[in-house]
């Protein structure tokens, strides 16, 4: 666990996004989701890759378990509505966070290898939210960025709307 | 756009120290919990949980918090809980949602791991990640992961996630126990990640 170098902290206030913009000298990165609050209720937190222009084509997989307070409802299931097939959308990375004034989501990315210029890239996230109506999400999100072009940066938003949020990136065994 | 304040600029990774920091191992030797006193200068605690065997067969690892200095530990909370497990004898094996094991606003101990086996040789471990436990703003978000040897035996795989439903309160202390029984051996380690 003490191999985790932090690397930058962006705290976020009223923003349309967060870029992190060198993705070099690491082959693993974590970005690390701290109280993420949308400006616009029911929004997804989702994820963008650069390789020199944000729009990376994807393959990914979205899975979650939900519960509500009220004990209406709890599953597990796989959120078609959330995965891409050779898409270049951002990618989401939570399903709809509530915009409540005590209301966010948290969690982590991890980004493998995304200097190389051979190989796709992959990543895979877990992120809890506070959902809009009321529940507990735990959102699984899986795929590559299907490039053999280097992914240069990352960019985090939500779906519609501004954000405050605490993103922290890390570096995991050196390159 | 989305860059000026909000863009983030990097330099390289010339920060060369360790973000984890131990704060505290605790060690269980027939104890009927184990408590910690949060941090609050992180907005990122870790608990790795090692070779944890509970003293009585078949008993659940829970966890609950504190906003009053450990003197009462029932925070509310809703969770989700899943699992993917595995017989040794390959008479059973599945993926499902636990309802047994998540919780809609209430205040008991939290299950990390359900029907954990109490013989000699059997344990589990993993780890539980919080988000900003000092926060008195926002909901308290966590999520756990942890394997290990059911009770039956068979091999599991637990995740649980939620939220304590309390924007106001910081949570000052963590306490983990058994569902019965004490907790016969085991390590659980507290790190502070920068």
């Amino acid at each position: 666990m003490s191999d985790w170098k932090l690397l930058n902290t962006s705290t976020a206030s009223g923003a349309s996004s967060v870029e992190f913009t060198d993705l070099t000298g690491y082959k693993i990165f974590k970005f690390v989701f701290i109280d993420v609050n949308p400006a616009t209720d029911s929004t997804n937190f989702q994820m963008e890759g650069s390789t020199g222009s944000f729009g990376v084509t994807k393959t990914t997989t979205a899975f979650s378990a939900y519960h509500y307070e009220s004990d209406s409802g709890a599953a597990l299931g796989y959120e078609a509505g959330h995965d891409l097939a050779q898409s270049t959308s951002p990618q989401p990375l939570s399903g709809s966070v509530g915009n409540g004034a005590d209301e966010c989501a948290a969690g982590e990315l991890h980004l493998f290898n995304p200097s190389s210029t051979t190989y796709v890239k992959n990543f895979y996230s877990k992120l809890n939210l506070y959902g809009s109506d009321n529940h507990t999400g735990n959102w699984f999100i899986a795929g590559y960025f299907n490039t053999t072009s280097a992914v240069s940066a990352v960019r985090f938003s939500m779906s519609s709307g501004n954000m405050d949020a605490v993103i922290k990136q890390y570096g995991l065994v050196a390159s | 756009m989305p860059l000026g304040a909000n863009k983030v600029a990097l330099y390289g990774a010339s920060a060369d120290t360790g973000s984890a920091v131990l704060l505290s191992t605790a060690t269980a030797s027939s104890s009927a919990s184990i408590s910690f006193t949060l941090p609050t200068a992180y907005k990122q605690v870790k608990f790795g949980f090692y070779e944890l065997n509970p003293a009585t067969d078949n008993v659940q690892f829970q966890f609950q918090t504190s906003i009053d200095g450990g003197s009462n530990y029932n925070v509310t909370l809703t969770s989700t809980f899943f699992t993917a497990w595995h017989n040794e004898n390959d008479s059973n094996q599945a993926l499902s949602y636990t309802t047994a094991s998540d919780q809609a606003q209430g205040t008991s101990y939290q299950t990390l791991f359900w029907s954990l086996g109490g013989d000699a040789d059997e344990c589990g471990g993993g780890e539980l990640q919080l988000f900003n436990p000092a926060s008195t703003t926002y909901v308290k978000h966590y999520t756990s992961r942890m394997s290990g040897m059911g009770d039956s035996p068979m091999a599991m795989d637990l995740f649980s996630a939620g939220y304590f439903n309390d924007a106001s309160n910081d949570l000052t202390n963590i306490s983990f126990k058994m569902s019965s029984g004490n907790i016969a051996t085991g390590t659980i380690k507290m790190w502070g990640i920068k």
